[in-house]
């Protein structure tokens, strides 16, 4: 069955002026471990034109709710209530069903659950830190959440990350295959930190600041953000030059 | 002015950070009870067809040390050159093969392990055949936007010779980094390069 609706070319290649080049000094991490030689361009084959299915099957009733999902019955993780939606879609703007998004972040003082944290806020026992749903048929996602604190990290002797939260994401395609990070409308730490500030142009970074919704909020109970993300697309090529196309 | 296009741009990739784990491997990373098993963690059982093999290695900076929180996911076909895809509109690809997996690494050496089978040969858009392969994506902490490359297999030199890709590397003392290196039967091992002379070459596809 073919969806005559959909793009059936290659893949977009990526701009890579838009996203962070690799090595960037003001990010010390990234001095070791970004490529120093370009990059081999090809245009997509069948083997990055294609990506793996999740069912709805793995998702659990909780997975979206980062409020309970790591919480004792009858309790919930400390913070500002957060929802978190918005849509998954491509280059030409069409929403990507059924693409599963994975979410991960601190808790509301800044502190993650993990072995090498060294952060001294404390952990919330009521507060995992993960997440993950699957989009609707129109791309659309939500997840409910606190309001993750800033941290300290160890890069300059001052450096703090802005709130955030951490995105992985599908889409159809091997291609399409991101992981990228959500700030918050009117953070002044997102201006000053280093990992922001990877990404060349301002316009860029704005694509990540997600505007508080307070038409999408919940009165009395929840604050709402909306965050779209936007996946390569394909080419819409009606006469591709490829041999079953003759 | 003429019309607008209208193309939107794609979201600005950002590193994955040293926590990744939490997020995509959280049985990994000790937060348990949330899901049931990692995604990726499996990417075959009993009766899936094909050769089991078992592909191992670390990801290495750029002084030469393994980096401990990558996090490195694999994408291939099945045992008949099948994608387990929505996307796939060749035929129905092997339902005990799931074609995607995903590895934190080891906890102490940083390694990842993937159980898997050997991939079947898959079409270059121009008809000619693709030497077996599977697509290698790579996030860490420093590594700002997510590295792609590929494993070959040293035991396909007459299919890796005719590949429409590995053709393509004009410094053909880089291409022996793409060749995952036959260990005992069925164990390859493939490791990462980010930097310095072995640099791997990665792809913008
Ligand atoms: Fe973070």
């Amino acid at each position: 069955m073919t969806d005559t609706s959909r793009p059936r070319g290659g893949y977009i290649q990526r701009d890579r002026g838009w996203h962070p080049p690799a090595y960037h000094p003001g990010y010390k991490t990234s001095v070791t471990r970004s490529p120093q030689k370009a990059l081999l361009s090809l245009p997509t084959t069948l083997s990055e034109e294609t990506g793996p299915v999740f069912s709805q099957s793995i998702i659990g009733p909780r997975d979206n709710d980062l409020l309970h999902n790591h919480a004792a019955d009858g309790e919930s993780a400390i913070g500002s209530r957060i929802l978190v939606y918005g849509q998954v879609r491509d280059q030409s703007g069409r929403g990507l069903p059924a693409t599963l998004v994975e979410v991960w972040q601190a808790n509301a003082g800044g502190r993650y659950r993990h072995q090498k944290e060294t952060y001294l806020a404390p952990l919330d026992p009521n507060f995992g830190g993960c997440g993950r749903c699957l989009t609707d048929a129109q791309g659309y996602y939500e997840f409910r959440s606190v309001l993750p604190g800033p941290y300290p990290w160890p890069n300059g002797v001052n450096d703090w990350r802005p709130s955030h939260i951490h995105f992985s994401l599908f889409g159809e395609a091997f291609a399409q295959r991101l992981i990228t990070q959500m700030y918050f409308e009117g953070d002044p730490l997102i201006w000053k930190c280093p990992i922001v500030n990877t990404i060349p142009s301002r316009q860029a970074i704005e694509d990540l600041i997600a505007p508080l919704d307070l038409n999408a909020s919940i009165p009395m109970d929840t604050l709402a953000y909306r965050f779209d993300i936007t996946l390569r697309g394909r080419r819409q090529t009606y006469f591709e030059n490829r041999p079953e196309g003759l | 002015m003429p019309q607008s296009l209208n193309y939107l741009n794609e979201s600005p990739s950002q590193t994955a950070g040293p926590y990744v784990h939490i997020g995509c491997t959280p049985n990994f990373s000790g937060i348990n009870g949330l899901y049931r098993e990692d995604p990726g963690s499996i990417m075959l059982n009993e009766k899936t067809l094909g050769d089991r093999i078992s592909i191992r290695g670390g990801v290495y900076d750029g002084m030469g040390v393994p980096l401990k929180d990558a996090l490195v996911e694999i994408w291939q076909a099945d045992a008949a050159g099948l994608y387990a895809s929505a996307e796939e509109t060749r035929g129905q690809s092997d339902p005990n093969f799931s074609g995607w997996g995903r590895s934190p690494g080891d906890m102490e050496s940083g390694e990842f392990v993937f159980e898997t089978i050997r991939p079947g040969p898959v079409p270059y858009p121009d008809g000619r055949i693709q030497a077996p392969h599977i697509t290698f994506w790579i996030v860490a902490r420093g590594i700002n936007t997510g590295l792609h490359t590929r494993l070959y297999f040293d035991d396909e030199q007459a299919a890796n010779a005719q590949d429409p890709i590995l053709s393509r590397i004009e410094q053909r003392q880089r291409l022996d980094t793409l060749i995952a290196k036959s260990e005992s039967s069925g164990v390859y091992r493939f490791d990462i390069h980010l930097q310095g002379p072995e640099e791997t070459v990665f792809f913008d596809m």
